[in-house]
C-alpha cells in the first residue's frame, strides 16, 4: 500500500496539546512571533495582542497538534486587512474580544490567551458560541484552514491528481490489510 | 452549429441543458426539429475542470441567492444553499457521480404499494416499469452505463474494498461497483476512467457521461440545435389562445431578449423550474403558469439522505479513485417490518479534505471534531440515498422581498422531514455503522444530509389534472405546448439516484413531442 508520511508529532506540540502552555505566541509592538520566531505577523488595524488572541482562539476551535500556529495565523491575518476597510468588523472584533477576556478574567483570573489549560479556554469559548466573532472565526476557519494546500499532506490528502494520471497506477486499490481484520 | 432567429416561432425552446434539457435537445435535433436551448450558465470543456473542491464549487455551482425554511438541518447549517447543483452547459450532469439505477418496478406505483401514509401526498406514476424498460435501455446505451448492455463494471477502489468486506460480513447479497455511467473501457469516443477522484468537480478525462460534452455536441452536429449560454429565462409568455409562444431571457450583460417558440420545455431543475412557472403569472394564469391545480412548487423531494464515515486503525485513502463506485442494494426493498415504507441504497462516497471539514458535522468544533479530521487518511465512507415521502407543504415559493439581479423574485425552499424519512435514516445509519464496525472501525460518524443534489417533484406527473402539473408525457395539463423535462416531473422519488430516469423520460418525451408536432396537435 502506498502510504504517505505525515509530519511526525513533535514532543513540543504534544505537550502543548495536553496541558503545559498556551503561551507560544510572543507579542512585540504590532507584531506577533511564533515559537522560535518560526513565523511572525504584523498587524496594522487590530492590535497584535488581539491578533494573538484570535490565533489562540482559532487553534482552540480546530485544535490540530500537528499544525503549527502559522496555519491558523494565515486565516487571522486576513482579518487585519479586512478591518482596515471595514470599521464595523474592526469594532466587532475589539468589542467581542473584550467580552471574552472579561469572562475569562472573571472565571479564571486571566485573559483568555494567557490561560494555560486548553480545557479552561474551551470552557470560555463554549460560553461564547453565540458571539458573532466566534461564528465568524469558526466559519472562516473551516474553509480557510482545511483549504490551505500546505496542510493537506499533513492529513494524508494528496489533492489534485489528474495531472499525475489519476490513481490508476498510483494506489487506488492497494489496500492490503482487509484480510487481517 | 445552428443559429436561429429570435423571431422564429417554429423552434422548440428548452430551458436548461442538464440531464433532462440536454438530452431532450439532442433527441429533438436528431429528429430534425429546430431547437434552441437557453442555458443560464457558461460552457466548460472537460480540460477546464479543476481538481480542487472549493475552486470547482466557485466555477460551476448555482450560487444565486436562495433562502430556506423548515426543520431540515440544511436550513440551519447552509441557509443560503439548499441545493448543490450546477449552473453550466450540462447542468448537474457535470457534478453528478455517475450512479445510473433503474427504479424498481413497485416504485412506479407506491400509493398502491404503500397505501395511505399519514402526511404524505403519495400518488402512483401514470406510467409503469414495462413501458419504461425500452427507454431505460436506450438511456443506458447512450450513457454507456456499466453493468448493462454487456459493459463491464469498474474495478473497486480502496473505499469500495472496505465497503465490500463489510457488506459480506453483514450478510448482504447484492453489492458491486455500481451501474456507473463512467467508462470502464473506451466507449463512444471517450476514454476509460483514470481513477482520478473528483467526480463531483467535473470529470477531466471525460470518462463520465455528461449531457454537456456528450449529448449536446451530438445534437449540435445535426445543425438543428443551438445552445445559447448565459441566457437566464425570466418569464414564459403566452398568447390569447392560452398557448405559450415565447420566453423572455436576460443575457450576461443583463440585456433582455425575447425568443419566440412553437413549444417550450422547462428543465431548470426542481427549484428553478417551478420558480419560472410561478414567475410567469398573467391575467389568464393568475397563480402562475400551468398551476390551475395549485401543485406547482409543491411536493418538493430531495431523497432521504445521510452519510456514514468510519475510521480504521490503518490507512484507507478513500479519496483515491472513483468517488461513488460502490453499492449495496439489499436495503432498497419495500419491507415495512423495518418500521418504514420504501427503501434505501448504500453507495460509497469520499470527499476531499476541504469538503470533509465543511460537511462531516456542520458547525461542529473542538477536539471531537478535529480528532476525526486527523484520521482523514484512515477514513472510509458511504452515502445513503432512499425514497422520501412527498409532502404538499414541502415546496418552492417565490420570496416576497428578495429579487435577483434581473429583478426576478428569488426562490425559497421549504422542507421538513416526514416521520418515515427519519425512521429510514436512523435504520440506514444503524446498518451502515454495523457494516463498518464489522471490519474493525474504531469510530463511526453519522453525518447529516448535505445541501440537496437530488431535487425532485415540484411539477409532478399525475393521472388526473387536479393532482399534479403534467400528464404522463410531462405535458402541462393546462397548456398543451408547454412541457416539463427535468426531475421536477417526478411523481415520487424512488430509492435510486434520479439521473438515469430523467434521461429515459426525456428520450420518451422527445418521441411524443415529435409525434405531436408532426400531427400538428401542438
Amino acid at each position: 500500500m502506498r502510504v504517505l508520511k505525515k509530519q511526525a508529532i513533535s514532543r513540543r506540540s504534544f505537550l502543548k496539546g495536553s496541558t503545559v502552555t498556551a503561551l507560544g505566541l510572543t507579542v512585540m509592538g504590532p507584531t506577533i512571533f511564533g515559537k522560535n520566531n518560526a513565523w511572525s505577523a504584523t498587524f496594522k488595524n487590530i492590535s497584535a495582542d488581539d491578533g494573538a488572541t484570535l490565533v489562540q482562539m482559532a487553534r482552540d476551535i480546530y485544535p490540530h497538534d500537528h499544525l503549527a500556529d502559522k496555519y491558523y495565523a494565515a486565516v487571522i491575518s486576513g482579518y487585519d486587512k479586512a478591518a482596515g476597510k471595514d470599521k464595523s468588523l474592526k469594532g466587532m472584533i475589539g468589542k467581542e474580544l473584550k467580552k471574552i477576556n472579561s469572562a475569562s478574567m472573571k472565571k479564571y483570573k486571566n485573559n483568555y490567551r494567557m490561560i494555560n489549560r486548553e480545557v479552561e479556554r474551551v470552557d470560555i469559548l463554549k460560553a461564547n458560541t453565540k458571539s458573532p466573532l466566534f461564528a465568524k472565526v469558526r466559519g472562516d476557519l473551516v474553509v480557510g484552514l482545511y483549504n490551505n494546500k500546505e496542510v493537506w499532506p499533513k492529513f494524508g490528502y494528496e489533492g489534485e491528481s489528474a495531472s499525475k494520471g489519476g490513481y490508476l497506477n498510483r494506489g487506488y486499490n492497494d489496500i492490503d490489510w482487509l484480510d487481517k481484520v | 452549429m445552428a443559429k436561429f432567429s429570435k423571431s422564429d416561432n417554429s423552434v422548440a425552446v428548452i430551458i436548461g441543458s442538464g440531464a433532462g434539457g440536454g438530452v431532450l435537445g439532442m433527441e429533438l435535433a436528431l429528429k430534425g426539429i429546430k431547437t434552441v436551448i437557453l442555458e443560464a450558465g457558461g460552457r466548460h470543456n472537460p480540460q477546464d475542470f479543476v481538481n480542487d473542491e472549493w475552486a470547482s464549487f466557485g466555477q460551476i455551482s448555482w450560487l444565486d441567492k436562495r433562502t430556506t425554511s423548515g426543520d431540515w438541518r440544511v436550513a440551519r447549517d447552509f441557509s443560503g444553499l439548499p441545493s448543490w447543483i450546477v449552473k453550466a452547459v450540462g447542468g448537474s450532469t457535470l457534478h453528478w457521480a455517475g450512479a445510473s439505477l433503474r427504479f424498481q418496478p413497485h416504485e412506479w406505483k407506491v400509493k398502491t404499494e404503500y397505501g395511505n401514509i399519514k402526511g404524505a401526498s403519495l400518488e402512483d406514476w401514470p406510467i409503469d416499469h414495462k413501458e419504461m424498460d425500452k427507454w431505460y435501455t436506450k438511456a443506458e446505451n447512450h450513457m454507456g452505463t456499466l453493468g448493462t448492455g454487456g459493459r463491464e463494471r469498474l474495478p473497486g477502489n480502496n473505499n469500495y474494498k472496505v465497503f465490500e468486506a463489510g457488506a459480506k460480513r453483514m450478510g448482504y447479497k447484492d453489492f458491486h461497483t455500481g451501474n456507473m455511467s463512467i467508462n470502464s473501457k473506451p466507449y463512444d469516443g471517450r476514454i476509460a476512467c483514470q481513477q482520478i477522484g473528483f467526480c463531483f468537480q467535473g470529470c477531466k478525462s471525460g470518462a463520465k457521461w455528461s449531457s454537456g460534452y456528450v449529448s449536446i455536441p451530438k445534437g449540435e452536429a445535426t445543425g438543428k440545435l443551438e445552445v445559447r449560454t448565459h441566457a437566464q429565462v425570466l418569464k414564459i409568455e403566452h398568447g390569447k389562445d392560452g398557448k405559450v409562444n415565447g420566453v423572455v431571457y436576460a443575457d450576461k450583460k443583463g440585456t433582455i431578449h425575447k425568443q419566440r417558440a412553437r413549444i417550450v420545455c422547462v428543465a431548470g431543475n426542481s427549484i428553478e423550474s417551478p420558480r419560472l412557472l410561478l414567475n410567469s403569472e398573467s391575467n389568464m394564469f393568475k397563480n402562475g403558469l400551468a398551476n390551475s391545480s395549485g401543485q406547482v412548487g409543491r411536493n418538493y423531494m430531495r431523497h432521504m439522505t445521510a452519510s456514514t464515515y468510519a475510521i480504521f486503525e490503518r490507512p484507507v485513502y478513500f479519496y483515491r479513485g472513483t468517488t461513488m463506485a460502490g453499492i449495496v442494494t439489499d436495503e432498497s426493498r419495500n419491507d415495512p417490518s423495518r418500521g418504514f415504507v420504501g427503501g434505501y441504497e448504500l453507495e460509497t462516497l469520499a470527499l476531499g479534505l476541504p469538503f470533509m471539514a465543511a460537511f462531516l458535522d456542520p458547525g461542529q468544533w473542538g477536539r471531537e471534531f478535529t480528532a476525526s479530521m486527523d484520521q482523514y487518511d484512515h477514513m472510509a465512507g458511504l452515502w445513503i440515498v432512499g425514497e422520501d415521502m412527498p409532502q404538499a407543504s414541502n415546496r418552492v415559493t417565490l420570496h416576497k422581498k428578495f429579487k435577483d439581479k434581473f429583478g426576478m423574485p428569488t426562490p425559497n425552499v421549504h422542507f421538513s422531514d416526514h416521520e418515515n424519512d427519519i425512521k429510514m435514516r436512523n435504520h440506514a445509519w444503524k446498518q451502515s455503522t454495523a457494516l463498518y464496525e464489522s471490519v474493525g472501525a474504531t469510530k463511526v460518524i453519522q453525518t447529516p444530509p448535505y445541501p440537496s443534489t437530488h431535487n425532485l417533484g415540484t411539477n409532478r406527473m399525475s393521472a388526473k389534472a387536479r393532482d399534479g402539473v403534467v400528464n404522463k408525457h410531462g405535458q402541462s395539463w393546462d397548456v398543451k405546448n408547454l412541457f416539463i423535462s427535468d426531475g421536477s416531473q417526478f411523481t415520487t422519488g424512488a430509492a435510486e439516484n434520479p439521473t438515469l430516469t430523467i434521461v429515459a423520460l426525456a428520450m420518451r418525451q422527445a418521441e411524443y413531442i415529435a409525434k405531436q408536432m408532426s400531427s400538428k396537435a401542438i
